[in-house]
């Protein structure tokens, strides 16, 4: 079952009384069968109204689960053939991108994702999933080599961020981030993004303009941590609950505001819960996607990417302007 | 709607540049933050609101910076009648929204239009520092993509000067994909043959330097301007180190090759006509 979150503590006692009065009869040679049954009904209860109730920060908390799957755990399970392919050309291979080439359904595909680690070792290896410009560089050498053999890419996010550090600023972060903006917006093949864990920010967005972006149910995307934001906007990082829900970051959030296409059903409980079921689900949903998008021609797939994003945001306008002259 | 009715930011209007320059309460005497010096704000004016002893590089608003760079009388606003809306219906935007309206007299942070520069034409975007440190939210972002289709669909060049401290926390992921909006348009422009210069001024920061600032066909900036992604404050505590003290300044972005050149403004105005006339004219005059 894994590790349990604060807001799953209730379900942890019933269950551990369930196990209790298991062992008990056992030991006993007593029937309480009735008993364990009564509270077998109660704890299905109580995981619907927990599990169907997650407030935004529950939601955070889930995305944020030390087992939740990562990006190679899914490819493992979703691609076949899959080959990692390394480094930009320009500078290094950074491990908090992972990428190659992959059949999906007997489809030749690119895939690319945010790769954080499994423990601390991992973690230090691939920099905790948190890119440098080298990372992104290593994304667009690979989605213009899947635009050569015009091959669909499917982008994984789960980001806390593009690196905060020296040498990335120093190598460009923001210019490779920029570029891969400009980049995907004129990709000739389809472009499938799915959020999987964390979006954070720029360093989600870089691997994120796509013609269809979709979101697992329990991940969150947004311009920037709730820890970050509730830093920046109430001087006080503890309020990031408060935060997580005044800055509309869940899958249900995005999918209000028009910014994704779908939300991927997750296990009841989370990703982590069960990967392969989990896997499945993202594979109906690719399957579904590329459907759609591989009937587009080159310049339709570019059209229907320019309008998805060319339409995001809202704005009003004052009645009676005098205008600069 | 009665919603509407209700709707105080709306009453809100845009005036003439130079009767800004006049609402602005500006002192007799300004202190330079580079060398400390006090200087007559006349004088300030006079040398490109630049400091004559020092060369500091004064912060410009948009209307001063328009008026700076374009042929007098040659400005012809966009989209100025746009505002912000409160999408998230975040706490306290709205007010914070009319308080800078009040400060700085324009709609929003940025002033898009077209005008000419030595008799060329050219769309134009500046961001203005002063409204919600220049913070992009949806209507920065819709209407520098609107500018930037302008150029797009005259066939003329599109210039920006940026000033930004990233993208709209209240807007939140509405303000991250103006980025991708912004992004959509210029490829398609630049793909046509578009000439994009991208002209980074004090401060050019988070997802706005993440974004077109970076790409432009002529990256540019103005001396001593402080450009970068993350915050130094952030990268101090990330890396626990101390930072050279010119870290994300324009001229470390020169050291490190992410800028074309760092331009000194009395030279601005003469570079760009440069690189304009030696692009030709794409439609202008």
């Amino acid at each position: 079952m894994g590790q349990r979150l604060d807001f799953e503590r209730p379900l942890q006692e019933l269950e551990d009384k369930i196990t209790e009065l298991h062992a008990f009869m056992e030991e006993k040679n007593v029937d309480l069968s009735d008993e364990v049954s009564r509270l077998q009904k109660r704890l299905s209860k109580m995981e619907g109204e927990i599990y169907e109730n997650l407030t935004a920060w529950n939601r955070v908390q889930l995305a944020r689960h030390p087992e939740r799957p990562t990006t190679s755990d899914y490819i493992d399970r979703i691609f076949e053939d899959f080959l990692e392919l390394h480094g930009d050309r320009l500078f290094g291979d950074d491990e908090a991108i992972v990428g190659g080439i992959a059949t999906f359904e007997g489809q030749p595909v690119t895939v690319i994702g945010h790769q954080r680690g499994k423990d601390t070792k991992e973690n230090l290896r691939r920099n905790f999933g948190m890119p440098h410009p080298e990372g992104y560089r290593k994304a667009l050498r690979l989605m213009k080599q899947a635009e050569k053999f015009q091959r669909p890419v499917i982008f994984l996010l789960d980001t806390k961020g593009a690196f905060p550090g020296k040498a990335a600023e120093e190598r460009g972060q923001s210019e490779a981030i920029a570029r891969n903006l400009i980049e995907m917006a004129g990709l000739t093949v389809p472009i499938i993004c799915i959020v999987i864990g964390e979006g954070a920010s720029g360093g989600a967005l870089a691997i994120g303009v796509g013609n269809h972006v979709h979101m697992l149910e329990n991940s969150w995307y947004s311009v920037i941590s709730p820890e970050g934001a509730a830093a920046l906007l109430w001087k006080d990082s503890s309020l990031a609950q408060q935060a997580a829900d005044t800055m509309k970051i869940t899958a249900p959030d995005l999918k209000e505001l028009n910014v994704i296409d779908e939300i991927i059903p997750e296990v009841r409980g989370g990703a982590h819960r069960n990967v392969e079921e989990q896997s499945k689900a993202i594979q109906t949903a690719l399957v579904k996607s590329l459907e759609e998008l591989t009937q587009l021609t080159k310049e339709e797939l570019v059209n229907h990417r320019y309008e998805k994003y060319r339409n995001i945001g809202q704005y009003g306008f004052v009645t009676d302007t005098i205008g600069l002259k | 709607m009665l919603k509407d009715l209700f709707n105080k930011k709306k009453k809100y209007a845009t005036v003439p540049s130079d009767k800004i320059k006049q609402d602005v309460p500006e002192g007799i005497m300004t202190k330079c933050p580079g060398c400390k010096s006090i200087i007559y704000t006349k004088e300030l004016e006079k040398s490109h609101k630049v400091c004559v002893k020092c060369g500091y590089h004064h912060q410009m608003s948009a209307p001063e910076r328009l008026k700076d760079t374009l042929d007098q009388g040659s400005f012809r606003e966009l989209d100025a009648e746009m505002i912000s809306e409160n999408p998230l219906s975040f706490p306290d935007y709205v007010e914070r929204l009319e308080k800078d309206q009040k400060k700085s007299s324009l709609n929003e942070a940025v002033v898009t239009g077209e005008g000419t520069i030595d008799g060329y034409r050219t769309a134009i975007a500046v961001m203005d520092a002063r409204f919600r440190m220049g913070s992009m939210g949806s209507v920065v972002g819709e209407k520098i993509t609107r500018a930037i289709e302008h150029a797009h669909k005259e066939k003329i060049p599109f210039i920006i000067f940026t000033a930004s401290g990233g993208a709209r926390m209240q807007e939140g992921v509405l303000s991250l994909m103006q980025m991708a909006k912004s992004s959509v348009a210029l490829k398609r422009f630049s793909d046509d043959g578009g000439l994009f210069i991208s002209i980074m001024t004090h401060p050019t920061t988070g997802g706005v330097s993440a974004s077109f600032a970076s790409v432009g066909d002529f990256n540019f900036a103005e001396p001593k301007a402080l450009i970068g992604f993350a915050g130094r404050r952030i990268i101090e505590q990330t890396i626990r180190e101390d930072l050279p003290e010119d870290f994300q300044t324009a001229e470390f972005l020169l050291h490190h090759g992410q800028l074309d050149r760092v331009i000194h403004r009395a030279d601005m105005k003469k570079t760009l006509s440069q690189v304009l006339m030696i692009h030709g004219n794409r439609g202008g005059e």
